[in-house]
């Protein structure tokens, strides 16, 4: 580690946060209806689906809703994945996907995951990328962020059933602030080589007269969009660390800050809403907690190298450079990767399968900490709510008070269901985890020997329930078996996860309002946020650590005595 | 059903301005301001394309300076339904995905070590990338190759060397990334080199 490295995160950093505090107050203006330079294109998506954005649902209809609009994305991309052979801007004359792989694919874009059990240049025709996952890559981001307004809604007043019309909420967030921020990160995407072009695959000639085809698409608009919704799915198969998504350590830092921005934003969105920006910055400042403590280790940990390969005679000047490309540096793929499993986020811009086995600890932990850290657009919001709940449940246990946050009495019902919430993700996890483990037509998916053999296959599953979508690439995942119970962790991570939500938003939007008073527990100060940052540690750590230790952890100690497997 | 109406209503307007409209006409305008970014940063030569400025590809031969290892595979000419190593093929991008103490990986990494010459090698010289196409090396990795491509060209050893200090990219303001020289760059330079 170097302090010129710490001066590139530091700078990342800065810039992010800076950026998040205006565009909190602006995404706070557009859930109140306040903006409106689209207005007449807003109307025009009201009109045509009979939608009257004035009238409030309840948790219920705000739920349907939001599951009517996912159904409808999932079934068109679904379409379009098996049919692109027959549909146009197919310069390549690519097949239709297999239904497994179609199934998976549709799954993942649909829930904010982006798993890719694909190759973006080989399997994915210009027509499925641009109109089918990166209309998913908007819209899945779009329902999460919709989602993140609606439950914190239910902090902001006393007495209320409706947290919003999602409808509503959905369009002006795709429209406001999606769309716009798309365009202006893909226009410095283009400048900085990422290409956008309908034109085929280019045949070059190389100085030793070798052929190279090159493949092209319209990759920069949607590469904007894939961290801006925090979604992941690469346009080529290798995501970021692709010379054309990622030309430059300048292209590789706004992604940072894509894949950033929002959920950072959220959070002084949320403080905003519910009338106490201070509520807000203690969330952020967790967040930038785990973020800063998880890109030390990462960097740490690939900075000192590989043992086994500096045995070799190999300098370790530069750390572990296997499957990593030269121009990003190590600090900025500390940042990208804590950013990026933290943001549930799932571009890469180095594989993971090769990284020290505590360097691909920390990604794999970070996303089994609930991606609350900060976790996807709006999922990182109300998942961090959940855990706030958990915290002040804890501190009432402590002082036998009822637990309050803002105002809310935090009772049984609520409690019960946030404990629901947060058993899907070690559940899904550690099920299919240890099912695949023993089962032979799982187990031939596994690349790699000894505890990390293990690593690949928790992994997995921890991205797809975490809805994070990165991956340790060695493991062939598109086998039906895969495609299926990886597409099953999905669902259950983003669905089964918001409903519990849903209705814990709506039992508490219908409580009164308590006005403070000298026994209310502050949760805008540094106890709330060490507290809040405990309970997500212990809660993540008891239940995961047993299954780390049998993968990275072991496989640390095992490099540390020169086996190989 | 009510919500099934605005649902369909919204995936397909939305597919219709996110998905055909806004990427079209966002193509179109990139395509008109900045041709060469958006067309992929293709490098011609005597009106043929030898390249991209952005994807690495592979030299074997002296004269040339060599890139990192790649491993990426292509179809195999023999038998199609089978892949063999492709070096640098920029049609399906891949690393080795192996990990840290994969006996396979610490065998390639010997070999390439053993090949390489003086030691410690370079990180860079002996690892694979991530892409499979990183068109960078080391500034340290391209020193140790001078000797060689001065010796194959029948060029002065300072005069390559200069030409390398030419081609070095700093990082971007002195601080983000990593110094690093493009190797097909470089390598047209050495051939326009006389």
């Amino acid at each position: 580690m170097t302090i010129v490295g710490w001066a590139q995160i530091a700078l990342v950093l800065a810039i992010i946060v800076a950026a998040a505090v205006p565009l909190g107050r602006y995404i706070a203006a557009v859930a109140r209806g306040r903006v409106t330079w689209l207005g007449a294109m807003e109307t025009l998506f009201y009109r045509a689906g009979g939608i009257d954005p004035a009238r409030g649902q309840d948790w219920k209809g705000y739920g349907l809703s939001m599951l009517a609009a996912n159904a409808a994305g999932f079934v068109l991309l679904f379409a379009v994945l098996r049919l692109q052979g027959m549909l146009p801007l197919n310069p390549l004359g690519l097949d239709g996907m297999s239904s497994w792989l179609a199934f998976n694919t549709a799954v993942s874009f649909v829930t904010n995951t982006n798993w890719q059990a694909y190759s973006g240049e080989v399997a994915a025709s210009y027509l499925s990328q641009m109109a089918g996952l990166a209309v998913q890559n908007f819209l899945s981001a779009s329902t999460g962020i919709a989602l993140a307004l609606a439950v914190s809604r239910a902090f902001a007043r006393g007495g209320v059933k409706e947290l919003g019309n999602f409808w509503a909420d959905f369009t002006r967030v795709t429209l406001y602030v999606l769309l716009p921020l798309t365009l202006v990160l893909g226009t410095a995407f283009v400048a900085l080589g990422i290409p956008q072009t309908f034109a085929s695959y280019v045949t070059a000639t190389t100085l030793e007269g070798a052929e190279q085809v090159i493949p092209l698409g319209p990759a920069a608009f949607q590469i904007a969009i894939k961290h801006l919704g925090t979604n992941g799915g690469g346009f080529f198969g290798v995501n970021s660390l692709h010379p054309f998504e990622g030309p430059d350590a300048i292209a590789t830092a706004l992604q940072i800050w894509g894949q950033a921005i929002i959920p950072f934003a959220l959070c002084l969105t949320f403080g905003r809403i519910v009338g106490d920006i201070r509520q807000g910055r203690a969330l952020l400042a967790v967040m930038i907690g785990f973020v800063v403590l998880a890109t030390a280790a990462i960097y740490a940990a690939e900075a000192a190298g590989n043992p086994l390969l500096t045995a070799l005679g190999v300098d370790p000047a530069m750390g572990n450079m296997e499957g990593k490309d030269l121009r990003f540096g190590l600090p900025l793929v500390a940042l990208f990767t804590a950013t990026t499993t933290g943001a549930s986020c799932g571009a890469v811009n180095a594989m993971f399968d090769s990284f020290t086995p505590l360097g691909g600890l920390i990604p794999m932990f970070l996303i089994q900490l609930g991606e609350v850290l900060p976790g996807g657009v709006g999922s990182g919001l109300y998942g961090m709510l959940v855990f706030a709940l958990l915290a002040v449940f804890v501190a009432g246990l402590m002082v036998g008070r009822t637990p309050e946050y803002l105002g809310k009495k935090v009772q049984a019902r609520e409690i019960k269901l946030a404990m629901l919430a947060v058993l899907i993700l070690p559940t899904t996890i550690l099920g299919f985890t240890a099912v695949s483990l023993v089962l032979p037509a799982a187990v031939s998916s596994i690349q790699d020997g000894g505890p990390h053999g293990l690593s690949e296959m928790l992994y997995a599953y921890t991205s797809a329930a975490g809805n994070n979508g990165s991956a340790f690439g060695g493991l062939t995942s598109d086998t039906p078996w895969m495609n299926v119970t990886l597409g099953i962790a999905m669902l259950l991570g983003r669905f089964a996860y918001v409903v519990p939500v849903l209705a814990i938003a709506g039992s508490l939007a219908a409580k009164a309002k308590a006005p403070e008073s000298a026994g209310t527990f502050p949760t805008h100060g540094p106890l709330f946020a060490g507290l809040l940052a405990g309970v997500i540690l212990i809660l993540g750590g008891l239940q995961f650590l047993p299954s780390l230790t049998l993968g990275p952890i072991a496989e640390h100690f095992v490099m540390l005595a020169g086996k190989t497997f | 059903m009510s919500v099934l109406r605005p649902a369909v209503t919204m995936v397909v307007g939305f597919t219709l301005l996110l998905g055909i409209a806004a990427p079209a006409v966002f193509t179109q305008v990139a395509g008109a301001i900045m041709p060469a970014q958006a067309g992929g940063s293709l490098i011609e030569r005597n009106g043929q394309v030898v390249g991209s400025a952005l994807i690495g590809q592979n030299f074997t031969g002296d004269r040339y300076f060599h890139p990192r290892p790649s491993a990426t595979s292509g179809a195999d000419p023999q038998d199609s339904s089978k892949t063999v190593d492709a070096p640098y093929n920029a049609a399906a991008s891949a690393a080795s995905q192996r990990g840290p103490t994969s006996q396979v990986l610490i065998d390639a990494v010997k070999e390439r070590v053993a090949a390489a010459g003086l030691t410690p090698v370079p990180v860079d010289a002996v690892t694979a990338s991530g892409s499979g196409l990183d068109p960078d090396i080391s500034p340290e990795n391209a020193a140790r190759q001078v000797a060689r491509v001065a010796q194959a060209r029948n060029l002065p050893v300072d005069r390559v060397r200069a030409l390398l200090t030419a081609n070095t990219t700093a990082p971007v303001l002195w601080l983000l990334g990593a110094a690093r020289v493009n190797v097909l760059r470089l390598n047209l330079a050495l051939d326009d080199a006389r």
